[in-house]
């Protein structure tokens, strides 16, 4: 059985489909292309697909993984036009690679995520981060499953900044909804890195603890991208690509 | 004049509602069409959920069938959840399509499709957040011609107020016809206004304008009669039939939607129309004659749908799918053709017969064995022949323990309690038939291990039926006969555990019986409970009957008429129907003698395979019965994967 690993996005609009909606959008898309899917057995085959850490509703993404297996071998990058014909504008499929290393799922150690914080002045931004950053710990509250629990934000952030770079451009993911319609008002855009640890911590708990800690209260919801996930550099504070290892182990002419 | 998508505002309150997800569009196979490139603009609404809405087949196939059309558009508007109508209104953002995000307001036509009434509060919902004034006598030339459809439609009385039209009977054609006067009255610079408008569909005698009629009333309370109220209006407004569903093979294209959804599979309509005889069945009076679709359209609209959806579940509707003269080659032709591909079938409707557990060991072949359903709907023969049921005690044992030999282990049975002439003793025979089923399965398998679930709904008398004029069950009758028989079948030691049991209480069968055989004075009441704020009536978590009842007070009053005197009351002969002037097809006195024959408890054949029985269809309408057998075959196509 060939495996491949596919990176994938939620873009625009499409960031409001959350997991279960993607699985069934995904696996309609395959009957759709008749990629060769490998089924598992049993009462009720389904196709083999296995999701690694999908990002929450509402938050878009650039680096989502799944990774599929076929009953015959196929090129991954045909199959990836394929695929990503089949599947609606906004979830697109980016990149594929032919599985040759184990432990994929534990090389996706940290996640660089933006934070679109319109109607927020940089420097206001900047000076909350740097509070947020001085903490040793910030405790936030979050509503799960088992009731209000009680964590640690802090801890998990590898790196935050505000990037001046981007400042006043905006989320370009999401041109295809069109949505930008306060370009007018001031915008902060912040580089998150947070590593995956239990409990999660996720982009929202990073800015319930800025209001913990600096009382910076964004007037609208702030827009989240994932830029990337993988192995964390953490001397850099930046995350590499997952997928580097399964093409180095390409034989070669692939 | 280009219209703005509403979309930008919209985006910013998604984060903060529920399932944020039905709101955005983009559903495979959707249709965005260039607003200035079009002449008439239909805006359609299924006034439920997103997640009932969408899979309706109704909605479905006039969307396709107008966005085919080369000038004219269709997008699709649902309820909006409550959370994100709270949102609407405090930042101004109107009713909008999923499609294009286009305000409801700026289309020509607003069609909404009404299965039940229990979504007339939502209509009001939607026309509220659209800026559409909610009384059609307040609307101007600018507002959109607000249209009902949908086999609610059949008596849209209650809704006279709302509305400006109703169609009743089959869309397809209906719509394009209504489409060309649009466009033809714009093209003359909409001489006349809204009132030409609505005067031009009357005058076809398909489309009913309630404001072209004026009812008179007995003093009583009863109606006296119902007159058009100036030239060219007819006295009776026609359904529409389609004759050739081969000529119709929609949906082509079914949309697939993000969020889930109630159905998630490729859906198609196998035959319309049904003349069994189900005295209770709306559906099965307001849509004969049968029309069958032929095996290779059938066979032609699986192979496009799959391809065009990625569903991996073929349902086969109808109301009664077993029924289709070539059913058995159907079923066998579609197994085998997509066993391969995992692709499940589905007969959602079929009747108490054992010719239905050959099919449904066809349908399963690829493994997925669920429950199987079967609807005797009255739990003793004598009521069963009350209904023109016609199922026998003998029948479904036998049938069920074929099927707990074929591997089945779990059967639903689906009744109705509150029928006509229906005593305690009729619902407590349910709980007989349920122990028998399982006795018959325990026989069959050798083991103990056998369920049988009964799932009990309230009857409602309803409009072009023959039990248009029965009494219906009170509530507080309705809850003690159900009591009494989940007191018998918990009492049972032997069969007690092995009976699930599932009712709707007495109380939302009330309501919608006052809407479905209410008139024009029921308008006062839907409007207060709206503005009461009632929303999703056909939600259990919503619904409520103390709000609907108190209204009701408020709205009847002064009237001379209560709840009662719409729900529980039995009419006689000859008291004019609020839906008389509205043409089923169906011969009043022909009915009349169906209820009669009721009453005597005398069966009636269906008219497929014995003589007609001049219900009044077929001559009247120019529609005859089409079935087959055709000779052909399913599928002349290429091997899928090939």
């Amino acid at each position: 059985m060939q495996r491949i690993r596919l990176r994938y996005t939620k873009r625009g609009r499409l960031r409001f489909t959350s997991h279960r909606d993607f699985q069934r959008a995904f696996e309609r898309a395959l009957r759709r292309s008749s990629v060769p899917m490998a089924y598992s057995a049993g009462f009720t085959p389904h196709p083999k697909v296995s999701y690694a850490n999908a990002a929450p509703t509402g938050v878009a993404s650039e680096a989502e993984y799944l990774e599929i297996g076929l009953a015959a071998h196929r090129d991954p990058e045909l199959l990836r036009k394929q695929l990503d014909e089949s599947l609606p504008p906004g979830l697109d499929i980016t990149e594929a690679v032919e599985v040759r290393t184990a432990n994929f799922v534990e090389r996706l150690e940290a996640s660089e995520w933006q934070l679109r914080l319109a109607g927020v002045e940089p420097a206001e931004a900047a000076a909350a981060v740097a509070a947020f950053l001085a903490a040793e710990t910030v405790e936030v509250q979050r509503m799960t499953k088992n009731g209000l629990r009680t964590f640690d934000a802090r801890g998990a952030v590898a790196a935050f900044e505000v990037d001046s770079a981007q400042v006043g451009n905006g989320n370009d993911t999401g041109t295809e909804s069109g949505s930008d319609v306060r370009t007018a008002t001031p915008c902060a855009i912040l580089r998150l890195v947070v590593r995956h640890a239990t409990p999660a911590v996720r982009p929202d708990d990073v800015l319930s603890g800025l209001r913990a800690t600096a009382d910076l209260a964004p007037p609208v919801p702030a827009e989240v991208t994932r830029l990337a996930q993988g192995p964390l550099d953490e001397e850099s504070g930046t995350v590499t690509d997952p997928l580097a290892l399964d093409r180095a182990a390409a034989p070669a002419g692939q | 004049m280009t219209v703005e998508s509403v979309f930008p505002r919209l985006e910013a309150l998604l984060p903060h509602v529920q399932k944020p997800i039905q709101y955005v569009g983009g559903e495979l196979n959707s249709t965005v069409k260039d607003w200035d490139a079009c002449d008439v603009r239909w805006a359609l609404m299924y006034p439920d959920a997103y997640e009932v809405g969408l899979p309706n087949q109704g909605t479905m196939i006039l969307y396709e069938v107008l966005n085919e059309r080369e000038g004219v558009l269709a997008e699709r508007t649902y309820s909006v959840w409550p959370d994100l109508e709270a949102l609407m209104r405090e930042h101004g953002v109107p009713q909008f399509t999923v499609d294009a995000h286009r305000p409801v307001a700026a289309f020509d036509v607003f069609g909404l499709s009404f299965s039940t009434e229990l979504g007339y509060t939502n209509m009001l919902t939607a026309l509220d957040l659209a800026g559409i004034p909610l009384e059609a006598k307040d609307r101007t030339v600018d507002h959109p011609v607000v249209l009902a459809g949908g086999h609610a439609a059949f008596n849209p009385e209650p809704i006279a107020d709302f509305i400006d039209a109703a169609v009743i009977g089959d869309g397809e054609q209906a719509v394009l016809d209504i489409t060309e006067i649009v466009r033809a009255w714009k093209a003359e610079g909409r001489p006349g206004g809204r009132d030409e408008l609505l005067l031009r569909l009357a005058k076809t005698g398909g489309v009913y304008i309630p404001r072209f009629y004026d009812v008179e009333y007995l003093p009583d309370g009863r109606i006296g009669r119902v007159v058009p109220n100036r030239p060219g209006v007819p006295w009776r407004v026609s359904k529409h039939t389609v004759m050739d569903l081969d000529e119709w093979p929609y949906p082509k294209q079914p949309l697939v939607p993000l969020a889930e959804t109630v159905h998630e599979r490729m859906s198609v309509e196998i035959f319309r129309g049904c003349t069994r005889g189900c005295r209770f069945c709306q559906a099965g009076m307001i849509t004969r004659p049968v029309r069958e679709r032929s095996i290779t359209g059938i066979g032609e609209m699986v192979e496009k749908g799959l391809k065009a959806t990625g569903f991996e579940e073929v349902g086969l509707l109808s109301l009664s799918s077993a029924d289709h003269s070539e059913i058995a080659d159907i079923t066998k032709g579609l197994a085998d053709r997509y066993a391969e591909d995992k692709v499940g079938l589905s007969l959602p409707s079929t009747r108490v017969d054992a010719f239905n557990i050959d099919l449904a060991n066809e349908l399963s072949r690829n493994g997925r064995r669920s429950g199987l359903t079967f609807a005797p709907e009255g739990g003793s023969e004598r009521i069963r022949k009350v209904i023109n049921k016609m199922v026998s005690e003998e029948d479904l044992i036998n049938t069920v323990g074929a099927a707990y030999g074929n591997g089945w282990r779990q059967v639903k049975l689906y009744f109705m309690c509150g029928l006509p002439t229906e005593t305690d003793e009729d619902v407590l025979q349910i709980g007989t038939m349920a122990k028998n089923v399982i006795a018959k399965g325990r026989e069959v398998t050798g083991t103990n291990d056998i369920r049988c679930t009964v799932s009990i709904g309230g009857f409602v008398p309803k409009p072009h039926t023959p039990f248009q004029w029965a009494p219906q069950l009170s509530a507080e009758a309705t809850d003690e006969r159900l009591a009494k028989l989940r007191d018998s079948i918990r009492g049972d030691r032997k069969f007690g555990k092995n009976i699930g049991f599932r009712y709707h209480d007495g109380k939302p069968g009330i309501v919608e019986g006052l809407l479905s055989r209410g008139d024009r004075r029921i308008g006062a009441v839907i409007r207060a409970v709206y503005e009461d704020g009632g929303r999703f009536d056909g939600w259990r978590e919503y619904f409520s009957y103390d709000r609907w009842m108190a209204c009701a007070e408020k709205g009847l009053a002064g009237t001379g008429v209560d709840v009662d005197w719409y729900t529980t009351r039995e009419r006689t002969y000859e008291e004019v129907l609020p839906w008389d002037h509205l043409d089923s097809g169906l011969d009043k006195d022909w009915l009349w003698e169906d209820w009669q024959d009721a009453l005597e408890e005398v069966e009636v054949e269906d008219c497929r395979w014995t003589p007609c029985f001049d219900c009044g269809v077929c001559p009247q309408m120019d529609t005859t019965i089409q079935i087959g057998p055709t000779g052909k075959k399913l599928l002349p196509l290429t091997v899928v994967n090939s």
